[in-house]
């Protein structure tokens, strides 16, 4: 596919881009050994992996997987990183498409001791670096951040709260995090824990289908309220970032747009289906 | 250094010879953009060629009366899916450039929302590109890149500008929106050419 960016450039000014600025390191195939399974929701696994010459990877970044059958046939899949530093620990979480060919296989073929052949790190746009000059505004301040996930969709946006806490930065952070069901929510303990321990991480949760006892809201599709409610406002010009299903993606950023954000200022990551 | 995976069996075994290596087959249309989709009036839209000497503009109307071909081909993305036997309608970057002097050999496609890709011109011409506005019979959708796209099929999909409004010629190659984060500034899918 073809892909849009936001970034301004314009044709009638024959702008010539930048030259490759590139603060990530740089991707190339290693042998990962899977050193935990753990069941995530019910229907998806978190992998820990500790790869063999693994650069270390920036949060939001992505790895491909690729598995061999024995007769040579192949299958190669993306999977964001939840997990980011120079360690060569990389935590996966895969969520099970009931008729997918990588992903059941993941959720629940894999076990401890495993090879899993991976490709990466990779993308250098859909990251937030603690300080980074990515998170500056064209002043020059720090511009507060939005991260809105949808379901496996927080991986990635995990791996960011995580590094911003982890560097003590103070960057305001804010998540807004849909899921279908209590259940179903992804580094549960984890980002609790984020949003007690810190100010400056605050998490909102949407539920869908069913909420827990005694929730304000119905489930249902209340995105767009919880959107227009939640989300850092468009006139302290957040950096947002986005990561779930393409439908979940596309129905959110055309929200943001009409809530008043910058298209420029909204960053994607779509995983595929609807 | 590939070895097999312990407990993976696949799910079929066609291969399919039009499937490049490392590419499933889906029979869907999977989107990957870095931002959101724009929405662009074709009333406003226009497409622009630049050259050392000057400028080409061609407005909606003017672009409609061009000559138009249908084009039947496979896609193939860099995330790892291809479609095959695709059909589109669109004009050939041939019949553009008929129009076009220039001994610039690079070019810059720009699109509407800001996205830049960059493509040697000789992989452009001669039955290689096209800009679409048609896909399976409908105009394109605005999530596809409507109202018209860019569309090299021989090269992986990012470099098929959605929401293309024009290409700018350049002396050297230079880097575009993903190639300057980590794609290939190529992009040959026989050849796997996804990341540098
Ligand atoms: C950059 C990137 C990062 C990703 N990160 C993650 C991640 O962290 N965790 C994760 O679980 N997945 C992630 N994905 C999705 C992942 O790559 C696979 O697409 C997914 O696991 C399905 O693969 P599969 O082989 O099981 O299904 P397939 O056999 O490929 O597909 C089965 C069917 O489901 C459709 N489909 C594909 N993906 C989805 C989807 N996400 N939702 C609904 N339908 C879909 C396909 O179009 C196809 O029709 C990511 C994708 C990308 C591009």
């Amino acid at each position: 596919m073809s892909d849009a960016s936001s970034l301004a450039t314009d044709a009638s000014e024959a702008a010539t881009p930048a030259a490759p600025v590139r603060t990530v390191p740089r991707a190339g195939w290693h042998t990962a050994t899977v050193v935990a399974v753990h069941r995530e929701t019910p229907t998806a696994s978190r992998l820990e992996l500790d790869v063999d010459g693994w650069p270390g990877n920036a949060a939001g970044q992505h790895l491909d997987v690729r598995l061999t059958a024995p007769d040579g046939y192949t299958a190669t899949r993306s999977y964001s990183i939840a997990s980011s530093g120079p360690s060569s620990r990389v935590v996966l979480a895969v969520d099970k498409l009931p008729d997918g060919e990588v992903s059941p296989f993941l959720v629940d073929e894999v076990r401890t001791g495993d090879l899993l052949e991976v490709h990466g790190p990779l993308g250098a746009f859909f990251v937030w670096e603690p300080d980074g000059r990515r998170s500056l505004s064209p002043a020059g301040r720090v511009r507060p951040v939005q991260l809105v996930a949808g379901g496996s969709g927080v991986v990635p946006l995990f791996a960011m709260a995580q590094a911003h806490a982890a560097a003590d930065d103070l960057t305001p952070f804010r998540m807004l995090y849909s899921v279908r069901t209590p259940d179903d929510v992804y580094f549960a303990d984890e980002l609790m824990a984020l949003a007690a321990a810190s100010d400056a991480f605050r998490l909102d949760l949407v539920y869908t289908r069913r909420t827990p006892d005694g929730w304000p809201t119905p489930p249902g599709r209340i995105m767009r309220e919880a959107l227009a409610a939640a989300v850092i406002p468009a006139a302290d010009r957040p950096l947002v970032y986005v990561c779930g299903s393409t439908g979940f993606v596309e129905q959110v950023a055309s929200w943001l747009i009409e809530l008043g954000h910058d298209a420029q200022s909204i960053r994607t990551e779509r995983f595929g289906g609807t | 250094m590939s070895f097999i995976t312990r407990g993976f069996s696949g799910r079929s075994r066609e291969r399919d010879d039009r499937l490049p290596p490392g590419q499933t087959l889906v029979h869907d249309f999977p989107v990957l953009s870095a931002g959101p989709t724009p929405e662009i009036d074709t009333a406003e839209w226009e497409f622009t060629i630049r050259t050392e000497t000057g400028v080409h503009r061609w407005n909606w109307d003017e672009f409609m009366a061009l000559k138009i071909d249908d084009v039947d081909t496979d896609i193939h993305c860099v995330t790892h899916w291809s479609k095959l036997g695709t059909s589109w309608r669109g004009v050939s970057l041939d019949t553009l450039f008929e129009e076009v002097e220039t001994e610039q050999e690079y070019v810059m496609a720009h699109s509407y929302g800001g996205y830049t890709t960059n493509v040697p011109l000789d992989e452009l011409l001669d039955g290689k590109a096209w800009v679409a506005f048609e896909f399976d019979g409908e105009p394109l959708d605005p999530e596809h890149g409507g109202p018209a796209r860019l569309l090299v099929p021989h090269l992986y999909f990012w470099k098929s500008a959605k929401w293309v409004r024009g290409l700018v010629m350049m002396d050297q190659d230079e880097p575009g929106f993903w190639e300057q984060n980590g794609y290939h500034l190529h992009g040959d899918p026989w050849k796997e050419e996804r990341y540098w």
